[in-house]
């Protein structure tokens, strides 16, 4: 039974992203130190989200006066995390750190996210510390996306 | 040097993405009267806001084809409104999306995706995008409801739980008709959903 089970749990750990509630995630808003955190909020549905994912991906790979680290949250539906999420990750060579915000009532915690987002995807939080920015949209290029950080 | 000038630029970039967000403030609040306005349906007529005068009130939604969250909850408006006309509360749904943006939400696409699930309500196009920007709508799916004055009362999700029916612990809308028919404030009158972002015309 063990040895059965063992290569599929292995494939598991290595692709597939955390499923979390917002209790889970919540920590992910608050982290307390010198890392810029981009928080994006997307889903493999919402073409805006998609087109902006090579920006995003790109910026971890690029110089900033802090650690920069960047987390894709997906809403992708929780029964469509493993037929179209996970596929879209290998697909797209997606690497950057993926987490699946999977919490029903997003009434209850779309203003502790931000006060200002709508719900609209794709959203994203850009935190230091402190410090905190919040964009309603897509960013339009990398150019206007790492002016936003250079400085932060 | 350098480093003010990508200062500059990277403050003018802050300073132009609030401004694109303001530029959407302003529209109605709670308790505002709405407007009329004249959006054609899917069957080429023209419907008014101010025919729904001899209503309770009117759940307007503003939704799509195409949107999957928008696509979760096409059975529960169908239901919303088989339920609540009665009462005198008619579903008007209404398509904000720029087709150019999103084809799958022209006015044709309009046509076939309601005779496909065989929508008993209007669903009228905001071609023009004149009308969404009013009620400050960003999302589809996304409601306002009006009661009898055609006064604004209620805005957002239809309940707690787009990926399940089955699981719904609040119909925020229900509970807010009730709240109307009760001659009550609904509460909340205000909640938020997560949703696809309205497709607006790019400039130019």
């Amino acid at each position: 039974m063990f040895i059965l089970f063992l290569p599929f749990d292995l494939t598991a750990q290595g692709f597939d992203p955390p499923i979390l509630d917002f209790s889970g995630f919540k920590p992910y808003l608050e982290k307390d130190n010198d890392t810029i955190y981009v928080i994006n909020f997307w889903a493999t549905w919402c073409r805006p989200c998609v087109e902006e994912l090579p920006l995003l991906e790109k910026l971890e790979s690029d110089q900033f006066e802090h650690p920069l680290e960047v987390i894709l949250v997906s809403l992708d539906f929780r029964n469509q995390v493993e037929t179209k999420l996970v596929p879209f990750i290998s697909e797209h060579d997606l690497q950057s750190k993926i987490i699946v915000l999977d919490d029903p009532d997003a009434n209850s915690w779309i203003d502790q996210v931000d006060e200002r987002w709508s719900g609209a995807l794709p959203a994203t939080v850009v935190y230091r510390g402190q410090k905190r920015l919040f964009f309603p949209d897509a960013f339009a290029d990398y150019q206007s996306l790492k002016s936003t950080l250079i400085n932060f | 040097m350098k480093s003010l000038v990508l200062y500059m630029i990277g403050f003018a970039a802050v300073a132009m993405t609030s401004a694109s967000y303001d530029s959407i403030s302003n529209p109605y609040s709670l308790g505002d009267q709405v407007d009329d306005f004249k959006l054609q349906n899917v069957d080429q007529e023209w419907i008014q806001l101010s025919e729904y005068k001899g209503e309770m009130g009117v759940i307007i939604i503003f939704t799509c084809n195409t949107c999957p969250y928008a696509q979760l909850y096409e059975d529960r408006i169908i239901d919303l409104h088989n339920t609540y006309k009665e009462k005198g509360f008619p579903v008007l749904a209404i398509n904000p999306n720029d087709p150019i943006q999103k084809s799958g939400d022209s006015f044709e696409k309009m046509k076939i995706r309601s005779e496909e699930k065989a929508f008993t309500f209007p669903y009228v196009f905001d071609a023009d995008q004149e009308i969404y920007p009013r009620f400050g709508a960003t999302n589809t799916p996304q409601v306002f409801l009006l009661d009898d004055e055609l006064q604004l009362r209620y805005t957002g999700a239809i309940d707690d739980n787009p990926q399940n029916p089955q699981a719904v612990n609040i119909n925020y809308v229900e509970n807010a008709i009730e709240a109307i028919v009760a001659d009550e404030d609904p509460n909340p009158a205000k909640t938020k959903a997560i949703g696809c972002g309205i497709k607006a015309k790019k400039a130019g």
